[in-house]
């Protein structure tokens, strides 16, 4: 018989260890999956995994991997910050989606001038817009004591509903024949977020997420807030003793988190998507929760977790091209990383022993 | 000055893998590749399993001379131009793209693949490659509303509608008019529900369409959630999409059925033989891309006949839905007596005729 024995500490060893250990479970499991479904699992796991790194257009796949990864990791790094602390930001999306709002309605406000200082404003505005969204929670948090789960989650159907009220209404494209949808930003110099150097996927948003993983490596290594923030998620009584502010924790980890997912939608919504609509967010928000806890909440692990997730997206739709997979089986593929990067979190804190006394 | 650059690259990079793509197709008697993007999944029971339908019969029809791929669930924006790329990469020349929302990027993806062309359903924006195509269904909802009309006992007919678009206006205003014609007592109401597809909100707003009373229901999403609650409520309802004929002989007592396959089979052809062209076409009941579903038993005779006479008389081009006088929501004069609405007026409908109550959310 088997038996757990908690850790005093997690294990070092384990932490990095589990998320290669999910992946790897993750292709038998898929692999099995696919082959219940009729399909070749090698050649599908291949196909997810290797195609797009090595196939035949990596000159098309690999910029996308940046365009699919960069708000994925933007995002979860800000994520990151407040899980660390336990303050739990699960509304990234609606976040995401006020950005994208401020950022496009400050460009559309200039339509069609053309200034070099737009686009500087469209990210200042993006990045408060989603900065304020989130500071809702946290204010609520800090004056009522609210549930900040249960708030940001929710604060993202209210911005849906805004993002579907905008579309239709003050933000709607006049030339678009009464249809929802902004003018697209991408037929707007002064506003596009372009790649900066053409076909190599590399946007400005990408840029930012690269910036925003060393910021915040540097910030939980080298400074005050970062260790306030790491001792606040594992002994929250030690550091209030040690004369850290629980209300300026959850200010500050709501606030970045935030303002990064403003962010992230605003280099979208300027750049690769390029136009507001109903349909504008796609579930970047949420899917960065899965890339921040892959990454074990550590700014590097999550730049790394971030490709992964975007490899499964990109591939995912290449196993669908060439093997016809169902999306759902891909989905289904996505989910099991998470989970089974759960399931053997068990062995980072817990060791497993055999029971000697059996009976 | 950045986006100049970045046409002018994007536009050589597009055309050097055009050229490669072309070289490779001219390798004989390969099988013409069609891709399709879906904004669902077939299982949708509606829009995505109606497009569906229309691939399957193409792959019929043609055999070994065609191969199919399909990327399914895109969401509608950057990944759609993704998928979209994928699909012209991977070798398709002919790529359906079937949702509204996949327009800018098929738009986009046509740019760089001068070789492929582009069937862009529901959209307006033209290119040398890219082709547009939809139905009226505006003329599938005047024969349901005209049933409607003679089926309300008490003269309300429910109306769940996604978002306030043109499409989804004209169809409200179709479904009116005729009702009225036949039943001047009727009234339409008409709950907003903001999606295409929400089985849950869905059945909240056909619950809530009938604790007001309505007793016929319509709906211009595309799940059966609310099929499900007319059967629990004991009122008459009408497919859309595809027939749903799961429910019939009631509540579903006829339906509204987008019918691609003749369309997807003649473009098909079309490439094959070399005489495809970008072209705009709105094609309904006559070309047969809108259908009305089978009236079942449930309807009285009498009702059927004239719901089938009305059919054959638009196909016909005898009668016409939008021939006035009909007046705005305002009271003012939108055609005059015998004025037909050309397609521009149609494609860009925006208002509620007379006599319907409420307002659009806008």
């Amino acid at each position: 018989m088997l038996r757990l024995e908690k850790r005093a500490a997690p294990s070092r060893f384990w932490t990095v260890v589990t998320p290669i250990l999910a992946v790897v479970a993750t292709m038998l499991a898929g692999g099995l999956l696919f082959a219940l479904l009729g399909k070749p699992p090698f050649e599908a796991i291949r196909v997810i995994f290797w195609e797009p790194l090595f196939g035949a257009n990596t000159a098309y796949t690999l910029p996308q991997l940046l365009v699919k990864a960069g708000p994925l990791i933007l995002i979860a790094v800000g994520l990151s910050l407040g899980f660390r602390a336990g303050i739990w930001n699960i509304g990234a999306e609606g976040q995401y989606i006020i950005g994208a709002i401020c950022g496009a309605a400050v460009a559309l406000a200039f339509y069609p001038a053309a200034h070099w200082y737009i686009f500087p404003l469209m990210v200042i505005a993006g990045g408060l817009g989603g900065w304020a969204w989130a500071m809702i929670p946290a204010i609520l948090k800090n004056r009522f004591g609210t549930n900040e789960i249960l708030v940001s989650l929710m604060l993202v159907y209210v911005a849906e509903n805004i993002l579907s009220w905008v579309s239709f209404g003050p933000l709607r494209n006049p030339q678009g024949y009464g249809f929802p949808g902004s003018r697209n930003l991408q037929n707007y110099p002064s506003a596009h977020n372009a790649d900066l150097i053409p076909n190599s996927g590399l946007h400005w948003g990408v840029v930012t997420a690269f910036l925003a993983v060393i910021a915040a490596y540097v910030l939980l290594n080298r400074h005050r807030l970062g260790y306030q923030i790491r001792v606040a998620g594992q002994a929250p009584r030690a550091a209030r003793f040690a004369g850290v502010s629980p209300q300026r924790l959850v200010s500050f980890c709501l606030g970045t988190s935030g303002a990064l997912a403003g962010l992230a939608g605003l280099f979208e919504v300027a750049g690769p998507s390029g136009q507001l609509s109903p349909d504008f967010n796609t579930g970047y928000g949420f899917t960065a929760i899965i890339v921040a806890f892959l990454g074990r909440l550590h700014p590097v692990g999550i730049l790394l977790a971030g490709f992964l997730m975007a490899l499964t997206y990109i591939g995912g739709e290449m196993a669908q091209l060439s093997l016809n997979l169902p999306s759902a089986a891909i989905q289904a593929f996505q989910g099991m990383l998470l989970f089974f990067l759960l399931a053997f979190d068990v062995l980072s804190n817990y060791r497993i022993r055999a029971k000697e006394n059996a009976k | 000055m950045k986006r100049r650059t970045f046409l002018a690259n994007s536009a050589v990079a597009g055309t050097a893998l055009a050229t490669g793509l072309a070289g490779r197709a001219m390798a004989a008697s390969d099988p013409l590749k069609v891709g399709f993007i879906y904004v669902g999944v077939p299982g949708d029971g509606g829009w995505t399993y109606q497009h569906n339908l229309a691939k399957q019969a193409v792959e019929k029809h043609y055999g070994d001379k065609v191969k199919t791929s399909v990327i399914e669930n895109v969401p509608e924006g950057a990944d759609a131009e993704r998928a979209l790329t994928q699909l012209a990469l991977a070798g398709n020349k002919l790529i359906f793209a079937t949702s509204f929302g996949f327009m800018d990027p098929t738009i986009n993806v046509a740019k760089k693949f001068p070789k492929v062309n582009f069937e862009m359903c529901t959209g307006y924006k033209s290119a040398p490659n890219v082709s547009n195509y939809s139905g009226r269904f505006y003329e599938g909802r005047a024969v349901c509303g005209a049933i409607a009309g003679q089926m309300t006992k008490s003269n309300k007919i429910g109306y769940i509608a996604s978002f306030p678009i043109p499409e989804v206006i004209r169809g409200i205003n179709a479904a009116y008019i005729n009702a009225k014609r036949v039943n001047p007592d009727a009234e339409i109401k008409v709950v907003w529900v903001y999606t295409w597809f929400d089985p849950a909100k869905e059945a909240d707003a056909a619950q809530a369409l009938i604790n007001e009373g309505v007793d016929v229901l319509m709906q211009h999403t595309d799940s059966t959630a609310a099929m499900a609650v007319a059967k629990k409520a004991g009122i008459v309802a009408f497919g859309q999409d595809s027939d749903m004929s799961a429910f019939a002989p009631t509540p579903r007592i006829s339906a509204l059925i987008d019918n691609w396959t003749p369309y997807y089979i003649k473009r098909v052809g079309d490439m094959m033989n070399g005489s495809w062209k970008a072209e705009n076409v709105w094609y309904g009941l006559k070309e047969g891309m809108v259908q009305v579903g089978e009236i079942t038993d449930a309807v009285p005779a009498k009702v059927k006949a004239h719901a089938l006479d009305l059919e054959a008389k638009i196909k016909a081009g005898t009668y016409h839905t939008f021939e006035g006088p009909l007046n705005k929501q305002d009271g003012s004069v939108w055609l005059k007596k015998g004025e037909v609405a050309d397609d521009g007026a149609l494609a860009g409908l925006n208002f509620y005729v007379e006599g319907i109550q409420g307002k659009i959310p806008s």
